[in-house]
């Protein structure tokens, strides 16, 4: 299945970082995107876009996870010649993401 | 336990002004905020500034003042706003213009200065975070330098009785946590209180994009009646607590979704969200629906806050030169590409001085490139994008021109050509010693008391 069945997702945007929170609709999907949306799996999901590391903070109480990406917005937000200089739309091609799902889940 | 209703009039300069007088009239609101200004607009408006030593503060704030003032002048609803931008006393100014000729002269205007921190960043040439150097290196295509003030000055303002209060350059959760400061005399060393309310500053700030707004995924998730929106209000106790809300009956929707992604939106490591005021902590968060369109949102600590403030530094950049064209119909999609080509040829012929360039189709591959979206289908209709950095206004005029040429030189059924070209004003940040910025509360002349 794809993450969009489990999970919604925002994009933001400082310099030339983005990051995108992953969020579990259910808790009980927690375990699956800890397990599989790895920082990884991001970085070469967003392969030509993300230039540096990518970064994944936890957190449990809400069940997200937070990736920060390095050299992701083709030089920063004031200065690219992206037509989505912020980003913004990263969140949604993230959302494709194949998910295998759990045994009891 | 007292609590105060703030709500968030605006999340972003351009923003739609109904939903904030609909916060104003209906909303129950002590404190209405308007967070108005962008990365780069404070550099934009140091240019206009420069022109006009009256202008450089926001341009829609006029029609915001007049939309707003009545109603809080009648409800005792304060204004918080960075629509003060490269020129908060001259904002202060207008805005006690615009009172007097509303008949509310009585109102009680501040403007905070000292955001512009241009002389000390060059004395001292910081060195610039994002990439290596100092801030001497941009010379004479230096704009501006304006640091993150925190919610003191504010603070100080509404102790003193301002009933608006118009910043340039500071946080913009500072905005919100200003009046909690203020209403609840937190000692500005009470670091879990101040990351607590700095969670509420951080939800609020970008007004409708926590009541439903860059939410709606139909049918994984549906959000009514957008084109209503409704802005967001806080209601935060002197302990801290908070709960997230709107006003009954306007568009959009509150939830422990649409908060838990504000909660996250534009932060790196949250356990570390810096602040002029504190290290705020997000980590710990809990969220929790209590009713409809009301959030519980709980668990925002802090730790002591850094000993530099970020700086904001504007300079000229480069120019950016660009060109479209659409193809539709059976074959679109190779004529795009037939068309990029071209161009690509065509920019190597002439000679165009370009030092970065894009080729991309918008509908195949101009969000994400080429290698996230391989797999796509082929669309009706392609339209053709060239972008290019130059380093004047000439070579980027250019560019757009080789597009346009398409037309009578390129594939068939080439249309809608847009070009443009345009200097680039960007930002980079620089870490200032805090000591170095002397942030100043001025009211402006003429109240009758």
């Amino acid at each position: 299945m794809k993450l969009r069945e489990i999970a919604h997702s925002r994009t933001g945007d400082k310099g030339n970082t983005s990051n995108i929170s992953v969020i579990a609709y259910d808790e009980k999907h927690y375990p699956l995107l800890l397990e599989q949306v790895t920082s990884a799996r991001v970085k070469s999901h967003f392969a030509g876009v993300v230039e540096g590391e990518v970064a994944r903070y936890e957190l449990p109480n809400i069940s997200a996870l937070n990736f920060v990406m390095g050299r992701a917005l083709g030089g920063g937000v004031t200065r690219s010649l992206a037509l989505d200089a912020h980003g913004k739309s990263l969140s949604s091609s993230l959302l494709d993401l194949e998910i295998e799902p759990g045994g009891n889940l | 336990m007292r609590t105060i209703r703030i709500g968030s009039g605006a999340g972003y300069s351009g923003d739609r002004i109904e939903p904030a007088v609909e916060l104003a009239e209906k909303g129950e609101i002590q404190y209405l905020v308007f967070e108005c200004l962008g990365e780069r607009t404070v550099a934009l408006a140091q240019q206009a500034r420069m022109k006009n030593p009256e202008s450089g503060y926001d341009p829609l704030l006029e029609e915001r003042m007049r939309a707003v003032l009545p109603l809080c002048a009648a409800k005792n609803i304060k204004i918080v706003t960075n629509m003060g931008a490269a020129n908060p006393a001259a904002a202060a100014r207008m805005a006690r213009e615009i009172a007097s000729s509303l008949g509310l002269s009585s109102l009680r205007i501040a403007a905070v200065v000292g955001d512009d921190v241009l002389a000390p960043c060059k004395q001292h040439d910081l060195p610039i975070l994002e990439f290596d150097g100092t801030i001497s290196q941009f010379g004479n295509r230096l704009l501006s330098a304006n640091a993150y003030l925190g919610a003191e000055p504010m603070a100080e303002a509404l102790d003193a009785g301002a009933d608006i209060v118009i910043t340039g350059r500071a946080s913009d959760p500072a905005l919100f946590l200003a009046p909690m400061v203020h209403a609840f005399g937190w000692a500005m060393d009470d670091w879990n209180r101040l990351g607590q309310g700095t969670v509420a500053g951080h939800l609020l700030e970008c007004a409708g994009q926590i009541t439903g707004g860059y939410f709606a995924d139909p049918p994984y998730k549906n959000v009514a009646d957008l084109a209503r929106l409704g802005f967001p209000i806080g209601e935060v106790g002197e302990d801290g607590s908070l709960v997230i809300t709107k006003v009954a009956g306007s568009g959009g929707g509150v939830t422990a979704q649409t908060c838990k992604e504000q909660l996250l939106y534009e932060v790196h490591d949250p356990a570390r969200y810096l602040q002029p005021d504190v290290t705020a902590d997000f980590s710990q968060v809990r969220v929790e629906e209590i009713g409809k369109d009301r959030v519980r949102v709980s668990g925002g600590r802090g730790t002591t806050r850094p000993s530099r403030l970020k700086v904001s530094v504007g300079y000229l950049d480069s120019f950016i030169g660009e060109g479209q064209i659409s193809y539709a119909g059976p074959g679109a999609l190779a004529r795009g590409k037939l068309a990029l080509e071209i161009v690509r040829e065509r920019l190597k012929l002439t000679g165009v001085a370009a030092s970065e360039l894009r080729f991309e189709l918008i509908g195949v591959d101009s969000l994400h490139g080429s290698q996230v979206s391989a797999h796509a289908n082929e669309p009706y209709e392609v339209r053709v994008r060239v972008a290019g950095r130059t380093d004047n206004l000439r070579e980027a005029i250019r560019i757009g021109n080789e597009v346009e040429t398409l037309y009578t030189n390129g594939p068939a059924g080439g249309g809608g050509v847009f070009k443009s070209a345009r200097d680039v004003v960007a930002v980079a940040s620089v870490l200032l010693p805090r000591e170095l910025a002397s942030p100043q509360v001025e009211f402006v002349a003429g109240a009758t008391q």
